[in-house]
């Protein structure tokens, strides 16, 4: 071992212990800064239904294989119409539930006869991949009571949404943890 | 037949005359004489928020076992099984978020932000490693970050790199930490989770350019020990540097050195170093010109750092969705383009003035300009900072674990016979 000088060594370990303190110091001071600015809760992902166009990546950007992205339908604005647009292609052959005159791909919108002339539509969740096809529908001849949103019972919440980051529209936005949803209410 | 024709027809007309697309009540809900009820939207709540608490308590515990584990304990065995622990938990359970490494992203953000702060548990995700990498050294990349892990796990045939190399391709590092700061301070992109090449094993899902990039990553792993934690992470340029003054830190040797040199090539992230000789007169005078000669350049390469990243700016800019849409909008209004992109049908279909979304450009364009030009700079003092340490002498009289390169990982235990000593002691007792 090759002789240190004990006068270098002290100064050395001074030096250190100097530094270590700063640092400390500073990850304190800039910690205390950042809390300071208080955000107890949390964000999560969420669509502002104004400003999606239904582009269709939410059905294929999200790093969930299946989207976590779906359909949701604000009962209150529908017009509960025989002729859907959400639900049938343009210029269905007949307005009844045959897979060829329906404009969702996995078919995962039920329709009900509830009372002449009047039909509900219910998504089916599980099957709804996000395409956004039926809201596009909707939003252009319809009420726009179909939109989507994402279901936080599937979002896994990453810190960057991979589809807020495909978005055209930059709809997505993040919204308090408590406040998960934001709704069309048809005001 | 006709009849849904005509009808569509006059739909169309009528979403024609509307002037927004959007929520136009056309059929007034109706008024039920039946006794149906009217569905509500259902809203599934996220994960529940004292869930936040556990993860971070669960990162504490980490951090405390690993401290424990590498420095007290000294067991290469317990820091891997610790370390598999904490791949399942952070990695495949928490699906890889939120993590240390991405929570620079909302550090940055919430201080460029005036809307957004950080949320209590992101600013602990984000700290709790430093202060303990202050303490102990980097124990948080032996145990507890599942990215490390991963790469540790399959770390199989370890190559040396030579130690230019090493310090050449560990300004990546620098870089990709330095432009995760700019993208997040203009609240353009969050990089590090975007480009975060393990996610996809965690999650199962990614898209396909992500999946190359991600095997690609692992194969690299299985002969160059933690290729991301030691070129590419950019929490890992932090620790590295907190490293440097920590208090406690990995001895190969848990008393003395007897330079029997069997810890020499133990290492398979090259963090061990070997004694220094005198440097020969001639070499120590040429080490000192380079030195000055260095010294001398430094505001040339800041000044040309920051040349380079006021030049590719605008490149950047376009990172941030606004900017990209106002490009594009730019030279569909000038007749480059005729077709239009679903972003620029959503901005005309918003209703929003062009002016408006003009003026957002230039003020983004502003932004990174300046910040853009800043990292330019910085990037030019770090590259000269790590040619001129090359040029300085520094005295070493034994094997030792680099401060800033080791990641606590207690490889080199085994090799050392001074160890091997203590161990048995220990067990006697
Ligand atoms: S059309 Fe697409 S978005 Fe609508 S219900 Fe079907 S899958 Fe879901
Ligand atoms: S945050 Fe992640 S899981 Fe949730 S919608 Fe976005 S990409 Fe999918
Ligand atoms: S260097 Fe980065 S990726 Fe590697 S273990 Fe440390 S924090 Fe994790
Ligand atoms: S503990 Fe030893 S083997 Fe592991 S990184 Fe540090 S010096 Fe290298």
């Amino acid at each position: 071992m090759a002789q240190q000088n004990p006068d270098n060594l002290n100064r050395r370990k001074f030096l250190r212990e100097g530094l270590f303190g700063g640092t400390l110091a500073m990850l304190g001071a800039a910690a205390a800064a950042i809390s300071a600015k208080g955000r107890k809760t949390e964000y999560v992902w969420q669509i502002d239904p104004y400003k999606c166009i239904g582009c269709g990546n939410c059905a294929t950007h999200c790093v969930l294989n299946e989207s976590a992205v779906k359909c949701v339908h604000t009962y209150a604005m529908c017009g509960y119409c025989d002729l859907c647009t959400g639900y049938f292609v343009p210029e269905p052959k007949a307005l009844d539930t045959a897979a060829e005159n329906q404009l969702c791909p996995t078919g995962a919108i039920i329709r009900t006869f509830v009372e002449d002339p009047y039909f509900e539509y219910t998504i089916d969740e599980p099957l709804c991949i996000g395409c956004g096809k039926c809201v596009v529908g909707c939003a252009a001849f319809g009420n726009g009571s179909l939109f989507l949103q994402v279901r936080h019972d599937r979002c896994v919440n990453c810190n960057e949404c991979a589809i807020a980051a495909a978005c055209p529209s930059q709809a997505f936005k993040r919204v308090p943890a408590d406040q998960p949803y934001l709704l069309k209410d048809g005001q | 037949m006709t009849r849904t024709r005509r009808v569509f027809t006059l739909l169309i007309l009528a979403s024609l005359c509307a002037a927004s697309a959007w929520a136009i009540e056309r059929f007034p809900p109706p008024e039920f004489e039946t006794d149906y009820v009217m569905k509500e939207t259902t809203v599934p709540g996220p994960r529940a928020e004292w869930r936040q608490a556990v993860d971070v308590t669960v990162l504490f515990a980490a951090l405390c076992a690993a401290s424990w584990l590498v420095l007290k304990k000294r067991s290469r065995r317990g820091v891997f099984v610790l370390m598999l622990f904490c791949l399942v938990y952070f990695g495949f359970w928490r699906k890889g978020c939120v993590c240390s490494i991405g929570a620079i992203g909302n550090v940055c953000l919430s201080i460029f932000n005036a809307e957004y702060a950080a949320p209590w548990y992101v600013v602990a995700f984000f700290f709790l490693p430093l202060v303990f990498t202050l303490f102990f050294g980097r124990t948080f990349c032996a145990g507890v970050c599942p990215l490390g892990a991963i790469q540790d796990a399959v770390l199989l045939r370890p190559l040396q790199l030579p130690a230019w190399l090493e310090s050449a391709l560990r300004l990546m590092a620098w870089l990709y930490l330095s432009l995760a700061v700019l993208f997040a301070a203009t609240a353009s992109a969050f990089i590090i989770c975007r480009y975060d090449p393990f996610i996809a094993f965690f999650r199962f899902g990614a898209n396909p350019a992500m999946w190359v990039v991600s095997i690609a990553m692992l194969v690299i792993a299985v002969f160059v020990g933690r290729p991301y934690c030691r070129f590419l992470c950019p929490y890992g340029v932090l620790l590295r540097q907190v490293g440097r003054v920590s208090k406690f830190r990995v001895t190969i040797t848990p008393d003395e050195c007897i330079q029997c040199r069997l810890c020499e090539d133990a290492c398979p992230f090259g963090a061990i170093d070997k004694p220094t000789v005198e440097w020969p007169q001639k070499e120590y005078v040429r080490g000192r010109q380079r030195l000055l000669i260095l010294i001398g350049c430094v505001p040339l390469f800041i000044a040309g750092g920051a040349w380079i990243g006021w030049k590719v700016a605008p490149k950047l800019a376009t990172a941030h969705p606004t900017v990209a849409l106002a490009e594009r909008v730019k030279l569909e209004q000038a007749g480059v383009f005729t077709d239009r992109i679903d972003a620029s049908k959503a901005f005309y279909s918003s209703g929003k003035l062009l002016e408006e979304l003009y003026a957002e450009n230039d003020e983004k364009q502003t932004q990174f300009a300046v910040g853009s030009a800043m990292v330019g700079g910085w990037m030019g003092l770090v590259a000269v900072i790590s040619l001129l340490r090359h040029s300085i002498f520094w005295k070493r009289s034994d094997y030792e674990a680099h401060r800033a390169g080791c990641v606590a990982c207690g490889r080199c235990y085994n090799y050392c016979p001074r160890h091997r000593k203590w161990k048995e002691n220990k067990a006697l007792l």
